[in-house]
């Protein structure tokens, strides 16, 4: 029996150690926000915080998670109303939308650690998020709104304040 | 003097008698590696090790100094091979594969050479191989640091690099060959798992090189190895 605290909830679940935790998360749990996309760790849209580190759940035993933090994309806020949340709705930021949630869980942990991010730093630390319908610049402007010091010094940050860019 | 893989100045008689010995050994693995394909069924999959020579092969070389650096020339076989170069860059990101491509998905070192926020290596990389996904792991994963960079140096070049303590992380050779011989990020280079071809011998065997190359004076190539 393996426990962990999913979005402040105590969960125990009875599976092999090497489960990954996207699984656990979507059909033990039933927490279904987070996706599946490559199942490799290339695209990140499984990206959940561990601690509040990002990790590719879909890569990541469940054994590691054990007695430990998980944040989800259902966990991020209590009322959808992280900056990031609010940004994404007023930019217009998803088309199909798959991919979103780990956009924004990669988002909330650069943003975490670094509030003033540039472009560069947008770009270098969600490389890992793939999005087909290709929503990058509204992503990079959606995080530029939403850091705390925020800087109008880039592109996104111009979009972020409605300029075209 | 230029060293060549096959043929070591091993003295008068002792490459062909090490030509006979390794065809021995070559049939002898040929063998159990098809037992082990018979019986396992996925034994196909994973690209056999090639083979280290022991420190005794080098024994008939009298001179300690030229045996010093047959011994690192054997050594360097390791140091040299995709599964240890690719995360010794000379540059900010990490290669990939025997063709040793730039890592995908997009990395970069970051600050303390474990990645950036929100993509740390352990943001995808387990302290184990993940069978199923294919990601490689090992305890402690990253990439070694700029001044520890590889990629693109020769043999000769790494020699003075790793015996350098201002270009090894501070280490005397002692501690050089403690952590060749056992650290666990050092060892997934022979155990890498989904089909990728290890570093040639056993971490071990390597251990045993780098002992026998510090006992004979950690010498570096006069000039570079030829292969």
């Amino acid at each position: 029996m393996i426990t962990l605290q999913v979005n402040g909830t105590s969960h125990q679940v009875d599976t092999d150690p090497e489960m990954p935790l996207l699984w656990v998360i979507r059909d033990l749990i039933g927490l279904t926000g987070t996706k599946y996309g490559c199942g490799e760790a290339y695209c990140g849209a499984c990206t959940v915080h561990l601690d509040g580190e990002p990790v590719r759940s879909c890569v990541t035993p469940i054994a590691r998670a054990a007695g430990h933090r998980v944040t989800t994309i259902e966990g991020l806020s209590p009322s959808n109303d992280h900056p990031l949340q609010k940004a994404w709705v007023e930019l217009g930021v998803p088309q199909c939308g798959y991919c979103q949630a780990g956009q924004i869980m990669s988002a909330a942990a650069l943003l975490a650690a670094n509030p003033s991010p540039s472009d560069e730093d947008i770009d270098r630390s969600l490389a890992g998020n793939l999005c087909r319908c290709g929503t990058y610049l509204r992503i990079r402007a959606a995080i530029h709104k939403a850091a705390p010091n925020r800087t109008a010094t880039n592109n996104g940050a111009a979009l972020a304040t409605g300029k075209d860019i | 003097m230029v060293f060549r893989r096959r043929e070591p100045s091993t003295g008068l008689g002792a490459a062909p008698r090490l030509r006979i010995v390794r065809a021995g050994s070559l049939l002898l693995f040929s063998t159990a590696a098809l037992i082990a394909a018979w019986s396992s069924g996925s034994a196909s999959q994973t690209p056999a090790a090639e083979q280290l020579r022991p420190p005794k092969t080098f024994a008939s070389i009298t001179d300690q100094r030229q045996r010093s650096r047959a011994l690192y020339a054997e050594a360097s076989r390791v140091l040299l091979h995709p599964r240890c170069v690719n995360c010794h860059p000379s540059d900010d990101t990490p290669r990939q594969g025997d063709a040793q491509a730039v890592h995908e998905p997009p990395v970069s070192r970051g600050p303390a050479d474990r990645g950036v926020p929100a993509m740390q290596c352990s943001s995808c990389h387990q302290d184990h191989n993940m069978k199923y996904a294919r990601v490689p792991g090992a305890p402690e994963w990253h990439v070694a640091p700029l001044k520890m960079a590889w990629l693109g140096r020769t043999p000769a070049q790494i020699c003075a690099q790793i015996k350098d303590p201002s270009r090894n992380g501070g280490k005397t050779l002692e501690q050089l060959h403690e952590h060749m011989a056992s650290d666990a990020l050092v060892g997934w280079a022979w155990a890498p798992g989904s089909g990728r071809k290890p570093a040639p011998g056993t971490q071990k065997e390597f251990g045993a090189l780098i002992r026998a190359w510090i006992e004979t004076g950690a010498e570096c190539p006069t000039e570079e190895v030829s292969r």
